[in-house]
């Protein structure tokens, strides 16, 4: 570990390109983040299973890729997939966690969550995947910093796809809706909303976000049926850091932890990436109960 | 009525004979004595994960932490006290170099048992006070996050193992049966269990878990001292899992840090379902829960193989959404009407109207 940290000081182009990657990668993690924060602030349920809608959004476009799917229509197809999975998912199950005991609902998400992986190890096998661009790399600094190509793409395609979210929820109707559901649920019926409706359109879209990422995600990056908790794990920890409702805050922590897993990755070995990400949630939350613990709040 | 956790003779009565059943059970059904063993460590793990999320509402994802650390620092004594672990877990426990006599195996056993006790309990002395002061969403994800990052550890430190597992001791062959040792154990400790779980709930203790979870800032306010309540609680309940964890390791003998030790979603989450299954908040539900679990893991395992880990997220769904005050809740809601109401059944009335 300290060998790598003096490699580190040493070749700073090597950093230079650990931040690079942190910063990409953070990308898709905001995506799957917002999603998440999204559910979270109007129906008050923690998704548990939002790994696992990023990883079999992945897989189904790196099928639809297989049989020769242009890219930008497997993701399409994969967001496509996802909304219509989460609707169905809305009206068999979560409908009737909103407004339950928060345990129900970590459970219940975590039981999809078994499910979805274990249906995706038993019939896509539990490989690594990832869907081949042949895209190349961009190179600076006599070839010491190397990026490639397909993973600015998809930097570029969730930058796209977070604002046009974003434009959705502040200008469009149903957008209005789902902000105002999120803030009074009882005075939006009163309103006429259909706050059920609002309910399942909201965890339909965040399964839509979710699949649209982890396709992104799948063409640059490895897929694994077994990986969905980590980016759970990630979600909720960047939601807790951002706090609800704070979409800079989402992105600023997505990139942060993105930088932040790069370079834990280099320090103290591949293997215990995972480990890291989970052991910072675990520090992440530990501070932040103790700054409330000094005004005798709690983390609720 | 009275305490609903009092030993009354009636209760004893049929724990007595529910552990006449458990001695002379091996001796009926031998061919099921594994799975017997099996089912005692459930009723444990059941219990203990009751005792703080049942019955102080701090509904824990990570209990598994606990008996991952209890399965390998059982392993780590047993190995540890006649050989060095680090060469054991290269030769990969095998060999003819790492062979365990009677004498030897027994010691390992018995000091193995309480240090996995001890390394659980203190682990959770120390997480405690950091994790127990969060509630809600934030209790139930950091506790998830901490079991399996504790599998992510034990999956990089080779002096163990690392990702390719570990091996407790082999039996020696003069020792006779071990899994009839094993059982008798798990039988043991299913009952110290339920006993000293129904003494604490019996007591101003269980009252005090009870207050903290119906509502944690009056029972502060009461002048109950909530902090230490609960940081007992998670203690005894880890120092159980830890026993129950280091039995287990050595009735499946190997230690796979992600598959068997730190499992978060199977034993992980088949903990919190039994005792969801039977009903939370209750001495008998994990009880119930753990015999119903078991069974009907058993026959998924059986009939739908390959596919029983699918039919388990199931039915953890199903039980979540569909059936969440247990068997024995929804036993003691229909007898409610003969009987008064039970603690139970008056929030279930309130959410209805």
């Amino acid at each position: 570990m300290i060998a790598n940290l003096l490699i580190l000081f040493e070749a700073p182009a090597l950093g230079l390109q650990l931040l690079i990657d942190g910063i990409l990668i953070g990308a898709v993690f905001a995506l799957a983040a917002y999603g998440m924060a999204l559910v979270w602030g109007v129906t008050n349920i923690v998704n548990v299973c939002q790994g696992e809608f990023v990883m079999l959004g992945g897989f189904v476009a790196v099928l639809c890729i297989e049989q020769g799917v242009p890219p930008l229509l497997a993701v399409a197809i994969a967001a496509a997939a996802l909304y219509a999975l989460g609707w169905g998912l809305f009206q068999t199950v979560i409908v009737h966690l909103i407004g339950r005991d928060m345990f129900n609902s970590v459970l219940a998400t975590f039981g999809i969550a078994i499910i979805l992986q274990q249906l995706m190890a038993r019939t896509l096998g539990a490989a690594d995947r990832i869907a081949e661009s042949g895209l190349g790399s961009w190179f600076f600094f006599d070839g010491l910093v190397g990026v490639a190509k397909v993973k600015v793409l998809v930097f570029a395609a969730c930058i796209a796809l977070g604002t046009a979210l974003a434009f959705f929820l502040a200008r469009s109707r149903q957008g209005q809706a789902i902000r105002a559901t999120a803030q009074e649920p009882i005075a939006a019926a009163a309103l006429g909303i259909e706050t059920r409706k609002v309910y399942g359109l909201t965890y339909a879209l965040n399964a839509a976000i979710c699949g649209a990422a982890g396709a992104l995600a799948s063409m640059a990056y490895t897929i694994h049926p077994y990986s969905g908790l980590s980016y759970t794990i990630r979600s909720f920890m960047i939601v807790v850091v951002a706090g609800l409702g704070n979409l800079a805050g989402v992105i600023w922590a997505a990139l942060g932890l993105g930088i932040a897993e790069s370079f834990a990755g280099f320090l103290f070995g591949p293997q215990y990436q995972i480990a890291f990400v989970f052991a910072l949630l675990v520090a992440v939350l530990v501070f932040r109960n103790w700054r409330l613990k000094a005004q005798r709040r709690y983390l609720k | 009525m009275g305490t609903p956790f009092a030993l009354t003779p009636a209760r004893l009565l049929l724990l007595a004979a529910l552990i006449l059943c458990g001695v002379v059970a091996p001796l009926l059904a031998p061919a099921y004595q594994s799975q017997a063993t099996q089912l005692l460590l459930f009723i444990v793990f059941a219990l203990a994960w009751d005792l703080v999320g049942g019955q102080m509402g701090y509904n824990s994802f990570g209990n598994v932490l606990f008996v991952g650390l209890g399965m390998y620092v059982a392993a780590i004594v047993q190995v540890g006290l006649f050989y060095d672990v680090g060469l054991y877990t290269e030769a990969k426990g095998g060999g003819t170099e790492f062979v365990f006599d009677v004498n030897q195996f027994l010691t390992g056993l018995a000091l193995g048992l309480p240090a996995a006790a001890v390394a659980s309990a203190s682990v959770a002395w120390l997480l405690g006070s950091l994790v127990l002061s969060m509630r809600g969403h934030y209790f139930a994800i950091c506790t998830l996050g901490l079991g399996i990052a504790a599998g992510q550890v034990a999956a990089g430190i080779p002096w163990i193992g690392a990702g390719s597992g570990m091996l407790t001791p082999n039996p020696p062959a003069g020792l006779g049966d071990v899994g009839l040792l094993l059982y008798y154990l798990a039988l043991g400790l299913a009952v110290a269990c339920t006993l000293t779980f129904a003494w604490l709930l019996s007591s101003r203790f269980g009252l005090a878990l009870n207050a903290i979870r119906d509502d944690e800032d009056k029972a502060e306010a009461m002048g109950l001292k909530t902090h230490a309540a609960k940081v007992t609680a998670w203690v005894i309940a880890a120092a159980f899992l830890g026993v129950a964890g280091a039995i287990y390791g050595n009735l499946v003998r190997f230690i796979d840090p992600t598959e068997t030790a730190f499992a978060g979603p199977t034993i992980g989450v088949w903990m919190i379902l039994m005792a969801l299954l039977g009903g939370k908040g209750t001495l008998l539900g994990p009880i119930v829960g753990a015999v119903v679990f078991q069974i009907t893991k058993e026959l998924f395992w059986t009939y739908l193989l390959g596919w029983q880990r699918v039919a388990l997220g199931l039915l953890i769904v199903a039980v979540a959404v569909f059936f969440p005050s247990g068997i024995v809740g929804f036993v003691r809601d229909r007898l409610s009407g003969r009987g008064g109401d039970s603690e139970e059944s008056v929030p279930a009335k309130e959410k209805s109207a």
